[in-house]
């Protein structure tokens, strides 16, 4: 794409590099809009998908996500100005997960921070902060550029995705830990296979110029042909974020600069995220406001819950009892039964100091049985851990499934 | 070699030596360290010609704060006080305004310029309370935020029903609007105009120059005066109490930058690499300079520097310097009226016209002046029976579009002679030297980011609550032992010392 037409409003939705491909597959024709491209909810079947996922491998396009290239003699420098974390422990070739605050130590958003090469990052976020980045660049020798047109990106993930990549001629499988990245050749264009993913389980994403896209996609899934592998689209995600316990922007937060009402936005530390937080560091973005928040306590506490019964609570309030004197302490922010984990699980953001893990909460949920409501108060256990944590996940050398 | 004190000033404008000189009457060791060879800032005086000097920078006197003066009981002598403004008109019926009373226009607008005057300086002295107070922030819970808000919203109370709802409908409104409503005499209307717009990137119709014209009456009533000697007697003064207090001032010093460690300051380090230590460092230079030149934006956090950068600071006022062979004659006045500050800007319509240029670069063809003739009063400014005048001129572009050069400099200036002959048709044959300061030299000569006088527009966006910018208006940047006690902070620019006191104020209370 030339330079000019991606600076100009493009009118009616992208196409990834990989539409032609998803559209071959498609039976269910149900698409939604995410960041100007069109992206499948489903292709076949949301079930069978999701299964793909826990099962075999599943390959989900993951171009429309928000990409920046950052590089510059100050790059460093001005990601652990801008990330809470300590960028300096992130060497070449890691992948880490972020987090990014507004200066009063409200989330702006989270994503994946790649050190490409030394000096040289890509960062991964749900939403655009091209502004945001410019005005974090003042003062700074660095360059930011917009580059999601630019990458192709699938997500290959699932038990049998290290077999399907072995198939296709990945080489260094073995090497690449969880939030490893590599460089390979893939028909002459340089291929970055990266051991990440927001599934929670073993899996890949894959990243390479948009002209070898459509090429990539065919040997990938004639390399996946005994595996298993099936193209997937967002409600199959979905339902494997939750599982993994990730926070999704708009469900868990609100971008900060979304925000209108005091008290809307969230913090790390109240979003379970203390430990991206590096007080070390003498500057970053968000710093003073919670050191502050730390000294003084936070409002909010995120809470993975493990709810009794199994009607997905969705939009449900959160109260600390059952009955008397019930005022709600939080809500649900995301909910879905679990298939692979057999529980009932939610996320969802309560006052402080409810939610202590290991405490109990009720969770009133409404549901519809043949047109009329019902409603049911059920008790929720406050967990600790991600619901879905497989050993593959990050066993090294990754299992032949 | 390395000393240590317990505060450093960047820069010897008269707000840094009002707070050095507070600090050190509190016990402090204070350091003030000044880039150019004269103390004084933008108020200084300086020979321009061989034997003619004047106020390089500011040049009338009309907010030095009662409560400075009476802190560090200085000693200011006048050339000139409570100075009549003469309004040149163009057809020789000029009109002199003192107070409130207005003399050469009709009956009905002395009358109405009567009630003018007696309104605006009603919300003036409301303004006049909070120049000398810390502002409240917003949103906190501290009490005593709470209580200098609530005064406020008393005091705007206090005014009465009526009054209180035209100061909310003036408040954010244009000067032009108001004074065409009221008077007839255009030129009465354009020398009003000229008060709201002098040191702003301002024309009269545009909002918020009701708010610079009260700041401009804020500060003492709308009284203007000539320090005896220039303003550089002002700041000689400020800086030998300061010097009495204790304090060290060390000129020709520019600072480098602010050293900082572990994300708190630490000391400064000089151009010609000496280095200070200290806890605290008060920054005299404006907000633009001291984080992104001083500091380093890297320090501060990304929504602080952008609310920085976005700070509007770009100054519009030239400062002319004329060596005279004589007084020039000006058909309609007197001799004595060469003691007064006159003014040109013969209508409102004149002044935006003027206004009209600068919006995209280019300099006004016919700009507003104010004038003055310090000489005639202070002969140790000029060789006798010689005289100099020192005018500010609007509006010329920080940022020329061509660029500022000699060249350009020189169209500007014989533009400039041009409009005053139009009164003084025999200046150009008196004139033996000239110097021109645009912004840009001003920028240069007394380091002001955008050469703007108040170091930042004073408008309702970067006023009380949110000057510099929000989150930093009580004086503390937002790194630990930084302050900002120049015009840039609240209220603003003049020579008045408010910020530096104010300063001073906070970072005494820091140790309490």
């Amino acid at each position: 794409m030339s330079p000019r037409s991606k600076h100009e409003v493009q009118q009616g939705r992208l196409r990834s590099p990989f539409h032609s491909r998803m559209q071959a597959l498609d039976t269910l024709n149900t698409w939604h809009e995410w960041k100007g491209y069109t992206s499948p909810d489903a292709l076949y079947c949301e079930d069978l998908e999701y299964f793909a996922i826990r099962n075999s491998t599943a390959v989900f396009d993951l171009t429309p996500m928000t990409k920046y290239r950052i590089t510059g003699a100050d790059a460093e420098a001005y990601l652990n100005r801008l990330l809470t974390r300590d960028m300096s422990k992130i060497a070449p070739g890691r992948v880490a997960y972020a987090v990014w605050c507004d200066d009063q130590g409200k989330v702006i958003d989270d994503g994946t921070i790649f050190h490409l090469r030394k000096g040289e990052y890509r960062l991964c976020s749900q939403e655009r902060h091209y502004a945001w980045l410019l005005a974090a660049a003042l003062g700074f020798d660095v360059s930011i550029e917009h580059e999601t047109e630019d990458v192709a990106a699938l997500a290959v993930q699932g038990p049998t995705s290290a077999s399907v990549l072995r198939n296709l001629g990945v080489a260094g499988l073995d090497e690449l830990k969880p939030f490893n990245l590599i460089h390979v050749d893939f028909q002459g264009e340089q291929l970055m296979v990266s051991r990440t993913g927001f599934t929670g389980d073993l899996g890949y994403e894959l990243w390479i110029t948009p002209d070898k896209a459509e090429a990539l996609w065919d040997a990938l899934f004639e390399a996946g042909r005994l595996h298993g592998i099936r193209a997937i689209g967002t409600t199959a995600l979905e339902a494997a974020r939750i599982e993994a316990g990730f926070l999704a922007a708009y469900h868990e937060f609100l971008p900060a600069d979304e925000t209108v009402r005091t008290g809307r936005s969230r913090s790390p530390l109240e979003l379970g995220l203390d430990w991206l937080v590096d007080f070390k560091k003498p500057n970053f973005n968000g710093r003073r406001a919670l050191a502050e928040e730390k000294r003084s306590g936070s409002t909010w506490r995120l809470v993975k819950l493990d709810i009794e019964g199994n009607k997905p609570a969705h939009n449900a309030y959160i109260y600390a009892k059952a009955r008397g004197n019930r005022s709600e302490i939080g809500f649900i922010t995301s909910a879905a039964w679990s298939p692979v984990c057999k529980q009932n699980i939610a996320l969802g953001t309560v006052r402080t100091p409810h939610g202590k893990p290991g405490s109990t909460v009720w969770v009133e949920i409404y549901y519809q049985r043949e047109m009329h409501w019902a409603r049911k108060m059920a008790k929720a256990m406050v967990v600790d851990k991600a619901f879905w944590f497989p050993p593959r996940r990050s066993a090294m050398p990754p299992g032949p499934y | 070699m390395t000393d240590r004190y317990d505060a450093i000033v960047i820069g010897a404008g008269h707000n840094g030596l009002v707070c050095s000189a507070l600090l050190a009457k509190a016990g402090y060791k204070v350091l003030v360290l000044e880039a150019n060879t004269q103390v004084g800032g933008a108020a200084v005086t300086r020979e321009f010609a061989p034997g003619f000097s004047v106020s390089a920078c500011a040049h009338l006197l009309y907010q030095l704060q009662p409560e400075v003066i009476r802190d560090l009981s200085l000693r200011v002598k006048f050339a000139s006080e409570d100075m009549t403004t003469i309004a040149l008109a163009a057809d020789g019926k000029h009109i002199r305004m003192r107070g409130d009373s207005v003399e050469g226009v009709s009956d009905d607008d002395a009358a109405s310029y009567r009630s003018f005057d007696k309104r605006m300086q009603r919300f003036a002295k409301l303004l006049r309370t909070y120049l000398n107070k810390t502002p409240p922030r917003l949103g906190t819970r501290k009490l005593r935020d709470l209580v200098t808000l609530a005064r406020l919203g008393f005091d705007v109370r206090r005014l009465g029903k009526t009054e209180m709802r035209e100061f909310f409908r003036l408040i954010g409104m244009n000067i032009h609007d108001e004074v065409d409503e009221r008077f007839e005499s255009p030129t009465l209307k354009g020398a009003i105009c000229l008060d709201a717009i002098l040191g702003t990137h301002l024309g009269p119709r545009s909002p918020n120059t009701i708010l610079t014209y009260l700041y401009r009456l804020a500060g003492n009533g709308g009284q203007v005066a000539v320090p005896l000697g220039g303003m550089g007697s002002v700041a000689d003064e400020l800086a030998s109490t300061a010097r009495s207090a204790g304090v060290t001032i060390r000129t020709d010093m520019p600072v480098k930058r602010i050293v900082v460690d572990n994300g708190r300051v630490r000391g400064v380090e000089t151009s010609s690499g000496e280095s200070f230590e200290s806890h605290n460092v008060i920054s005299n230079a404006d907000p633009k300079r001291t984080i992104f030149e001083l500091l380093g934006a890297r320090h501060v956090e990304t929504g602080f520097a952008r609310r920085i950068e976005n700070i509007r600071m770009q100054g519009n006022a030239a400062k002319l310097h004329l060596a005279l062979d004589g007084l020039p004659d000006i058909p309609g006045l007197m001799k004595k009226d060469f003691a007064e500050r006159i003014v040109i800007a013969p209508d409102e319509h004149y002044v935006e016209r003027a206004f009209n240029p600068v919006k995209y670069g280019a300099c006004s063809p016919q700009p507003v002046i104010e004038m003055t003739f310090p000489s005639f009063r202070d002969s140790s400014l000029a060789p006798t029976g010689k005289h100099v005048l020192s005018a500010v001129v609007q509006y010329a572009p920080y940022a020329s579009k061509d660029g500022w050069s000699d060249a350009a400099r020189d169209t500007f200036l014989k533009d400039v002679i041009k409009t005053i002959a139009a009164y003084a048709p025999d200046i150009e044959s008196r004139i033996s030297a000239s110097e021109l300061l645009t912004p840009a030299d001003i920028e240069r000569e007394f380091h002001i980011t955008g050469g703007h006088w108040h170091h930042g527009e004073l408008t309702l966006d970067q006023f009380l609550f949110v000057r510099p910018v929000g989150g930093a208006a009580q004086y503390r940047m937002p790194i630990d032992g930084l302050y900002l006690c120049g015009a840039g902070a609240h209220p603003g620019g003049g020579i008045s010392g408010a910020a530096g006191r104010n300063a001073a104020r906070e970072i005494l209370r820091e140790k309490s």
